[in-house]
């Protein structure tokens, strides 16, 4: 199903959960929706399920306006936070009541409920209550209620929230194929960036109430339109004064005396940094020189702080396979790229010092790269 | 120290509660059986009872109805904003904190004859005061807080999740009132209606200043005992309210098996 959203507002006594937030999604997309909690993400889902109604703005579903829809006409399934499993039922019961409420032929139910819980992989809990399932078979048993009318637009609520890490990874690849499977417009909301990351299609990015950016992961973390999104997604350093960095004759553009010029932000990703040892042959390349200030191991990679002469610490991560650093050494720091958040304009800068691998984007700002048309 | 406590405790018991229902019982039995079901199937008796079991009915009834709706406008009527929430709140205790003979009189200021509501009503063909409706209005008066104070605290803890997920499913309001909230909160209704019965059976301030006491006619089981204890009738008096003594047991009992089932279906999550 095809959803656009207009200028929606949802304001909660003076306070505006939801500031026109505007939006579109395309059919059959997995969408999740990720922001910081209390960013108003669960009140655009409610309000598109028909549970909140909006302040102002306008909701479509194929293009035909739902505002005054009620949620039970809507055809929407919705997956709650905590399950939300109706306690007295059976889980045959739970997975066959919106069927129910359809009036289906008990024959049909039947077939469908029992064709959801193989799907699930809890054949043979039928008879069982809520509340003798674990957390992930109860989250799978409300996926298949929720399911089970064939809704053409299915809302996810945090789904994952009250699952613990490791059942949660397993769930979310796991939804994942179920809904490609169905091919069931989904939307999901999470403030956790891996879970956006892994499953969705698209992401929209909400903070206060507002779109900052919509795109596919890739794009959001590879081209952030705002300093928040390039904050909020992935890691970074920020450079919090200005320091004159070997090829990156663009920045002094953006001084102003020992600051930043007014609103503006620089940040280096982690990947960005290379750190070679002073000793090291290859060390030919013009990098600032720095010196560790902290190793500690992380599993699958060494997590390094380093500090510039000039004071500033930025941290990186070193692969298992390069050679070990220490506190102490003395190392080569090369940064190959940077993002400028000025408010006149948001830059991707690249190392000039690398040869052959210059590249300069330069695109425009924040409202016409944040908005959906 | 600790068995001069536990002295006292049961010495308070004694007192209050096992003596005079002893006294009750010595009381009735003192001529014997025939003496009790004599007294008990007096005309003015069984009347008695009847108006009592009347008035329970419908004050049970219309508690069960009224105060479920008002629980649930209570803790989810979206219309409550801010200040108005808990001045409610404090509006359904009042019949708690206000004497019963004040909830009659009350009624009778508003109903009487001689005002403006009653002379309507009368003229209608209605009474109120001094007649059945005007009983059951004072008793109504009397219980009201005892099905929202169940029911209230049942439904906040229960939150409107399920309730939600019901409607996403394509469900309406009443088929989610039916499958999903009741289901949830029937224990606690029953409760409170078992509540409202006992309390109803035994009320006596409100009752007796709204109907006057007319024998035969307004009489209810508690203003017959009293009428009987002041005509120095002790057996009648005392046979009657060790009836209404055992109905209220028999109802403690009841409700102390429900308050059992409720505690284990709010738990069974």
């Amino acid at each position: 199903m095809h959803i656009e959203v207009r200028d929606l507002v949802k304001t909660f006594g003076d306070v505006a959960a939801v500031n026109k937030a505007s939006f579109q999604i395309q059919n059959g997309h997995l969408v999740g929706l990720l922001g910081p909690s209390g960013g108003g993400k669960t009140s655009i889902l409610r309000m598109l399920a028909g549970l909140e109604q909006p302040t102002a703005g306008e909701i479509y579903f194929d293009g035909k306006l739902v505002n005054p829809i009620p949620v039970q006409d809507r055809g929407i399934g919705f997956v709650f936070q905590h399950y939300a499993l109706f306690k007295h039922m059976t889980v045959f019961e739970n997975v066959a009541y919106g069927l129910k409420v359809k009036k289906q032929k008990r024959q049909a139910i039947n077939e469908r409920v029992y064709e959801l819980l193989q799907l699930i992989g809890l054949e043979g809990t039928e008879n069982k209550y809520p509340h003798q399932l674990s957390g992930g078979q109860r989250q799978r048993v409300a996926f298949a209620r929720a399911l089970a009318p064939k809704p053409r637009l299915l809302l996810l609520d945090e789904p994952f929230a009250a699952i613990d890490a490791k059942v949660r990874k397993e769930l979310r690849l796991w939804l994942r194929n179920l809904i490609n499977q169905f091919g069931t417009t989904t939307i999901f909301v999470t403030h956790d960036q891996d879970e956006a990351m892994e499953v969705a299609d698209d992401l929209i990015i909400v903070q206060k109430g507002r779109v900052e950016q919509q795109g596919a992961p890739w794009d959001i973390y590879n081209h952030p339109a705002s300093a928040f999104v390039a904050s909020f997604i992935g890691e970074s350093n920020k450079l919090k004064a200005p320091v004159a960095l070997q090829g990156f004759p663009e920045l002094s553009a953006y001084r102003a005396g020992g600051e930043w010029q007014e609103g503006t932000q620089v940040f280096i990703r982690p990947e960005a940094i290379e750190l070679r040892a002073t000793h090291h042959p290859q060390t030919a390349e013009a990098g600032e020189p720095g010196k560790i200030t902290h190793v500690h191991f992380r599993g699958d990679a060494w997590y390094v702080e380093v500090e510039l002469a000039g004071g500033m610490t930025l941290f990186t991560y070193q692969p298992l396979h390069q050679e070990a650093l220490q506190a102490g050494d003395s190392v080569s720091v090369f940064i190959q790229q940077l993002f400028v958040f000025a408010p006149s304009d948001i830059r991707i800068l690249e190392n000039r010092s690398r040869k052959g691998q210059r590249r300069l984007y330069v695109y425009p700002t924040t409202e016409k790269r944040s908005g959906s048309k | 120290m600790r068995s001069l406590f536990i002295l006292l405790t049961v010495l308070l018991f004694v007192l209050i509660l096992v003596l005079p229902f002893l006294g009750i019982l010595a009381g009735a039995g003192a001529e014997g059986f025939a003496a009790i079901y004599e007294a008990l199937m007096r005309p003015e008796s069984l009347h008695a009872l009847q108006v009592s079991f009347i008035i329970v009915l419908i004050v049970t009834l219309c508690n069960g109805v009224l105060g479920i709706l008002f629980s649930l406008q209570m803790v989810r009527g979206p219309w409550l904003a801010g200040w108005l929430r808990p001045l409610l709140n404090a509006i359904v205790d009042l019949p708690f904190a206000v004497s019963p003979v004040i909830g009659g009189l009350m009624i009778i200021l508003l109903f009487g004859p001689n005002t403006l509501l009653g002379a309507f009503f009368e003229n209608v063909g209605f009474k109120i005061v001094f007649a059945l409706p005007g009983m059951v209005m004072a008793t109504i008066f009397v219980t009201f807080p005892l099905m929202i104070r169940e029911l209230v605290p049942v439904l906040t803890e229960l939150g409107q999740t399920a309730e939600e997920a019901s409607a996403t499913l394509g469900a309406g309001p009443i088929r989610t009132f039916f499958r999903v909230t009741w289901p949830s909160i029937r224990w606690a209704v029953y409760y409170g209606l078992a509540l409202t019965a006992a309390r109803a059976i035994g009320e006596f301030g409100a009752v007796l200043v709204v109907s006057g006491n007319i024998v035969k006619q307004t009489q209810t089981a508690t203003t017959l005992v009293y009428q009987d204890s002041i005509d120095q009738n002790l057996v009648a008096a005392n046979s009657v309210a060790l009836l209404l003594g055992l109905i209220s047991i028999v109802i403690l009992l009841f409700l102390e098996w429900m308050k059992k089932r409720k505690e284990d279906q709010l738990h069974a999550h």
